[in-house]
């Protein structure tokens, strides 16, 4: 602690020599010219990022012709018929195959993640690092090494295009990181507690279930934000794996991959406010969950990386 | 007792190790394997071929071309990432001098933060539509639109972004570095507020000005941070296959003319468009490779006396 110190009682010398160093007075003047710089430089990073998603809400209620001419032109009506058609030009469809995935795929990872993480943390058994290390290090390699044999494997296993095939590929990935996060989790909590209950007559199971998993709830609720927002916005998976197999198979996109679909699509017939009507939708449930769980998505991306 | 806690561990264990077994482990394994055949992916029949696919691999000029491209994203985006977001982590949590003399944060930070996060909640398909209509090669793009209204750009004759070969990457990056400052923001945050504010205090008393109690206190105890950051905008920078495959022209993207083909890029193409699976699998290797070597130099050539405090 005494370091820095030491180092920045140092430094300022030569500016100091004109001006008392230690009264606030001076902080402010020289805060001046940084304060306009440094607050101007905040504000427009912020802008940076509003404008563009507004001015692309705004212009799903424009026409084709409109978006193209210029960019600046206000929207001639404010119908929303536009979120209709696009709801109905699959976006509605994408929507709720991401909705299906997700509804199974997140409590199954939390379930057999936290599962794994608890076994891994609390018992000793022979081969418990050895596992853990192997559970960890899936988080190391990049997914597209193992996408061409998962192809085949989840083909061997008559599961490409389905929802069920998805959910347990989304549920394999999401395995390093819930078992490296959770097991962190686990390690933290009072062993009294567990000892209790077992005195108590609890089985291991229902020890799990009625007293160690309610007591990880801070740890699940991070976990459980990262892997829906990692799971909702996942690409690569489903762009290998949801295709239609042949011609009489249905189209089981996930939202993401709808929407590039919809974008190569609208490329070619030219409606574009349906694609930023489509983005503005898939877009507004992010928002919502961001806006009302800012603290805990933050916390939860974040502590995710540091950990 | 000891059995039954025997079969609890085993039953806790069974599903998840199995699942992670079957979709995860076992790929990675085979893909070294197959990375040693001429597998073409619609057949069951394929022959050993030694390392002929990586021999291959190093004279394919697109794969090439494409590390390079790897190689660019590798040294800008950490760079601009990481800067522009300790600036504002800095500005937001000791930028300002309250009236007391004291440290914190300047105005409205809560405000800051919480739009500066937001692009990090939005998938990369909604950022490559988002980022389509802005780069529009013509004045309905926002770039183009913006900068004819300012005479920077000729309205007959329009910037087009994405099939310039020499801005093409500089394009993605600037996407790339809108998703992430935000995020590492939060993260040097964090980081930030867990050094004792008594320190910035004593430094202001003794005359510190912002830069100094930036530079001497503030990157020195945020390291750690910073390394990590390092490592994982590496990995994002060596990856790039969704916002190239979606934002650029061709088959998964890479043009125009191959300009900003990454190695995922190519590897997606030559399995998925192209059906030639061992090959693709061998480029899938050269990338786990290159990450891992990667992330070792980050830690290696970044590595510091770590300061207690």
């Amino acid at each position: 602690m005494s370091a820095p110190i030491k180092e920045t009682a140092a430094g300022p010398a030569p500016r100091s020599v004109d001006k008392t160093p230690a009264r606030p007075g001076s902080g402010r003047s020289e805060g001046v010219v940084l304060n306009v710089f440094s607050h101007g430089f905040l504000a427009l990073w912020a802008l940076l990022i509003i404008l563009p998603l507004l001015w692309l809400v705004l212009s799903s209620f424009k026409t084709d012709a409109q978006i193209g001419g210029s960019a600046f032109g206000w929207p001639h009506s404010w119908s929303f018929d536009v979120f209709q058609r696009a709801w109905n030009k699959g976006i509605g469809d994408y929507f709720v195959n991401t909705v299906i995935v997700l509804v199974f795929s997140v409590p199954l990872t939390m379930l057999f993640g936290s599962m794994a993480a608890y076994v891994l943390a609390r018992y000793q058994f022979w081969g418990n690092r050895l596992l853990y290390y192997f559970f960890v290090a899936g988080a190391m390699f990049p997914v597209f090494l193992a996408l061409v044999p998962l192809f085949f494997m989840v083909k061997r296993l008559d599961m490409l295009n389905t929802y069920q095939g998805l959910i347990l590929v989304y549920v394999a990935y999401s395995m390093p990181f819930t078992v490296f996060f959770m097991h962190a989790f686990f390690r933290t909590l009072p062993t009294a507690v567990f000892e209790a209950s077992i005195l108590d007559g609890a089985s291991h199971t229902r020890t799990f279930f009625q007293v160690m998993l309610p007591m990880a709830k801070p740890g699940l609720i991070s976990v459980g934000i990262f892997n829906t927002l990692g799971q909702w916005n996942q690409f690569i998976l489903p762009t290998v794996l949801m295709q239609p197999q042949s011609g009489d198979d249905p189209e089981r996109y996930v939202l993401t991959q709808g929407l590039i679909q919809l974008q190569q699509q609208q490329g070619y017939a030219s409606d574009l406010p349906v694609l930023f009507a489509g983005v503005t939708i898939a877009m507004i449930p992010m928002l919502v969950v961001y806006l009302s769980f800012q603290r805990q998505v933050q916390a939860g991306l974040t502590s995710a990386t540091l950990k | 007792m000891r059995k039954g806690q025997y079969r609890f561990v085993a039953g806790f264990l069974f599903v998840p190790v199995a699942l992670y077994l079957i979709f995860v482990i076992w790929p990675y394994i085979q893909t070294f394997g197959y990375s040693l055949t001429d597998w073409k992916g619609q057949s069951q029949t394929f022959k050993f071929v030694g390392l002929d696919n990586y021999k291959a691999l190093f004279q394919d000029d697109v794969f090439t071309g494409a590390i390079w491209h790897n190689i660019l994203f590798l040294i800008f985006i950490p760079v601009i990432t990481i800067l522009l977001a300790l600036f504002f982590a800095f500005m937001l949590n000791v930028g300002g001098r309250s009236r007391a003399g004291g440290v914190a944060g300047v105005a409205g930070s809560g405000f800051y933060k919480v739009v500066y996060f937001f692009p990090q909640v939005l998938s990369l398909a909604i950022l490559a539509v988002l980022f389509g209509a802005v780069y529009r090669s013509d004045s309905g793009g926002m770039l183009n639109g913006f900068l004819t209204k300012l005479g920077l750009v000729d309205p007959e004759n329009p910037v087009e972004w994405l099939n310039e070969p020499n801005l093409v990457l500089w394009a993605l990056i600037l996407v790339v570095v809108w998703h992430g400052v935000g995020f590492y923001l939060v993260l040097f945050s964090a980081a930030m507020q867990s050094i004792p504010r008594d320190i910035y205090e004593a430094a202001l008393i003794d005359g510190a000005g912002r830069a100094q109690s930036f530079f001497r206190i503030t990157l020195p105890l945020l390291w750690d941070t910073v390394q990590t950051a390092w490592v994982y905008l590496g990995i994002i920078a060596m990856d790039m296959f969704v916002l190239v495959s979606t934002m650029t022209s061709g088959q998964y993207g890479g043009g125009p003319d191959h300009h900003s083909e990454v190695m995922a890029t190519v590897m997606m193409r030559n399995f998925l468009y192209f059906g030639k699976s061992g090959y693709a699998c061998a480029m899938g290797v050269v990338m786990l490779l290159l990450t891992l070597v990667l992330s070792v130099f980050t830690l290696r050539a970044t590595r510091r006396e770590r300061i207690e405090f």
